[in-house]
């Protein structure tokens, strides 16, 4: 390895001894390619007129008070459906480089799925995806998606049957497929270099939001806000605030049914530094090390660990982590549908909900940004039942 | 000298390899399990490998996994594992018996407190399936403190400069894995290992055990007669556990036997 793979004491690359060349392979290639100008001009030219970067960056018309400007970063407008497809696209690239014939993935909601399928189609590349078969139920239309655009869903029913699981597959997949497979990992978790890889090719979402409320309001933003469950969009959204100490960073995490139960995604509330899929990080478990099952509405956001940068952040006081529930998802999905017209993802309701938390305690004037990482159209069958339940 | 080292010499002078046997700790129940592993020495197994099971255990195929399933249902906890391993070693002081766990397992209880419980618990080695050289200094250094052989995965692929350091930090055996993949009984198995094997004679590294695939009594003498030391037989194992309820012993005991008798030169 080139570098240590670690943000502090976290990450590393805890990988069967014969997965170690293929990360060194892909380290080197992702080292090489960050410096190559034709690289990313390529990779430039399929966000800018494939993609539709740049997302738009839209201060709420409704929601927010006097005081509050809530604006929100549109992933949920790119191509795909979510902030997935920034990342594909460059890790595509990277395979082709590689020279690999084939894509593997994991998918939770289904959107990183949605993403490597379509990035499979683009370059001509075999596509599999690995989803856990409670994901593959929750959320189908998202399945079919993959499908027409030529790749193959395998239902994982190992385990809880979610993300956790469809990682294992995927990992176990690649143990045996590396020479002509790339193992296309859709957020800033596992082995290095995938976090630190993962992360750069998201910041792009924090750069561009930075510039937007910089031209918009003239100064930073008070905080920026986004969804956690590996933290992708999260990683990506703080990237470039990182440096910039006025801002809060505030990750939200799934509080599902109540982080003071069993049935929750919150790692970093609730978790405790361990070992899972290939990183050192907070992870839900038992005494013993045995990884715990997960519960959120969000499938996305259905993950026992979490990035092992977050871990670092956390640890380090720089970023904050809070829970939202299902219930105050559920609330905020709504509530932005009837007051913006957007129709935005589970996942990314978990975000908004702290905001519009933080937006009703605030006393002074304060702008934040809330990383709308992906839309909702996926969750269109599940939202119809969880909401009429509501009104029942 | 160690247990390891006194089961290789043995059986270099009878002119036989290694028969290593491995078995997932309290499938399908505590009590069986230790029958089980009575049934493997019976069988002439001359070195145990027994997993701790782990939930995420990405290094294994679905056989393996099932008997970590099984067990965790039951359970079944390191703690419980070792006591099991404290026993066994009570009724048979002499056999190798080494640990195959997962990272997360280690380190929750503590690395060296792991380590220091194997030992206690009669365990020569222990291998980490997640743990490759890279992050494997700290428990290089926990394996020693508690006189514990760490032993380490080479690969067909392990680039030599890695197995010039596994062949200087490893121990007790090299675990040579047959084939890219996870866990699994093949049909099929074959050894284009002699360059593996060159290298890691080269650099004096412990004993090569090859693992991974190996269901048959052909696939042992194969390996045998491509210059492993050993083999170790997993998936096949934990298979006729699965199929055979109630009669677990019985099934390994057998197996073993046909197993064992390939491994003459």
């Amino acid at each position: 390895m080139l570098m240590n793979g670690r943000f502090g004491a976290f990450g590393g690359a805890y990988v069967p001894e014969i997965l170690m060349p293929a990360l060194e392979a892909l380290e080197q290639a992702f080292v090489d390619a960050q410096k190559d100008e034709a690289f990313r001009a390529e990779l430039d030219e399929l966000l800018v007129k494939y993609a539709g970067r740049p997302t738009p960056l839209t201060r709420c018309r409704n929601l927010g008070n006097a005081r509050v400007r809530i604006y929100l970063k549109r992933e949920d407008l790119l191509h795909g459906g979510a902030h997935k497809t920034n990342q594909v696209l460059a890790q595509t690239l990277l395979a082709k480089r590689m020279g690999k014939t084939r894509i593997i993935a994991e998918t939770g909601a289904g959107q990183h799925g949605v993403a490597t399928a379509l990035a499979g189609a683009l370059f001509g590349l075999k596509t599999r995806i690995y989803m856990g078969a409670h994901d593959v139920e929750r959320q189908k239309l998202n399945v079919f998606r993959m499908q027409l655009m030529g790749a193959e869903v395998i239902p994982v029913t190992s385990g809880g049957q979610t993300l956790k699981d469809a990682v294992n597959e995927a990992l176990r997949d690649w143990t045996a497929s590396f020479e002509d497979t790339h193992y296309l990992l859709g957020t800033v978790a596992g082995p290095h270099p995938f976090p630190l890889m993962v992360r750069e090719f998201q910041r792009i979402i924090g750069q561009e939001a930075r510039a937007q409320i910089l031209e918009e309001e003239g100064r930073l933003p008070d905080a920026v806000i986004a969804c956690v469950g590996g933290g992708s969009n999260a990683m990506g959204m703080f990237a470039d605030f990182v440096d910039d100490e006025g801002v809060r960073l505030i990750g939200v995490e799934a509080g599902g049914r109540g982080i003071d139960g069993d049935e929750h995604g919150a790692t970093l509330l609730r978790g405790r530094p361990g070992i899972l899929h290939g990183s050192e990080t907070y992870l839900l478990q038992d005494r013993d090390g045995q990884v715990a099952d997960t519960w959120s509405v969000s499938a996305g956001l259905d993950y026992p660990a979490v990035g092992p940068e977050h871990s670092f952040l956390k640890d380090s006081g720089r970023a904050e982590y809070v829970g939202a529930t299902d219930r105050e998802a559920l609330a905020a999905f709504a509530l932005l549908a009837r007051t913006e017209g957007i129709v935005c993802a589970f996942e990314s309701a978990h975000a908004l909900a702290h905001a519009l938390n933080m937006a009703e305690a605030a006393q002074e004037e304060t702008i934040l940004v809330v990383n709308l990482s992906g839309r909702g159209d996926k969750d269109m069958e599940q939202a119809q039942r969880l909401l009429a339940g509501d009104a029942a | 000298m160690s247990r390891y080292d006194a089961m290789f010499r043995r059986l270099d002078a009878q002119r036989e390899g290694a028969f290593g046997a491995f078995v997932m700790l309290g499938d399908p129940d505590l009590e069986t399990s230790a029958g089980i592993l009575d049934a493997l020495v019976e069988g002439g197994a001359d070195m145990l490998e027994v997993g701790i099971p782990f939930s995420d255990p990405v290094a294994d195929g679905p056989v393996i996994q099932a008997a970590a399933v099984r067990a965790l249902g039951r359970g079944v906890t390191p703690a419980d594992c070792f006591a099991l391993l404290t026993d066994f070693r009570a009724r048979h002081p002499e056999i190798p018996v080494g640990v195959l766990t997962y990272a997360n397992i280690v380190v929750a209880r503590g690395r060296e407190a792991f380590y220091a419980a194997a030992r206690a618990a009669g365990v020569d080695s222990v291998l980490v399936a997640d743990v490759p050289l890279f992050e494997a200094p700290p428990y290089l250094e926990a394996a020693r403190a508690a006189a514990v052989a760490p032993v380490l995965i080479a690969a067909p692929n392990t680039p030599e400069q890695t197995l010039r350091r596994l062949a200087r930090e490893g121990a007790g055996y090299t675990y040579c894995v047959a084939r890219s993949g996870v866990t699994g009984a093949d049909e099929e198995v074959r050894f284009a290992h002699s360059q593996l094997l060159g290298t890691l004679r080269a650099f004096g590294a412990p004993p090569p055990v090859f693992g991974f695939g190996i269901s048959r009594p052909d696939h042992v003498a194969s390996a045998i007669e491509a210059g492993a030391a050993g083999v170790i037989s997993g998936s096949a194992i934990v298979r006729l556990i699965a199929d055979n309820r109630g009669g677990e012993a019985e099934a390994v005991r057998g197996f073993v036997a046909g197993m064992k008798a390939a491994t003459r030169r």
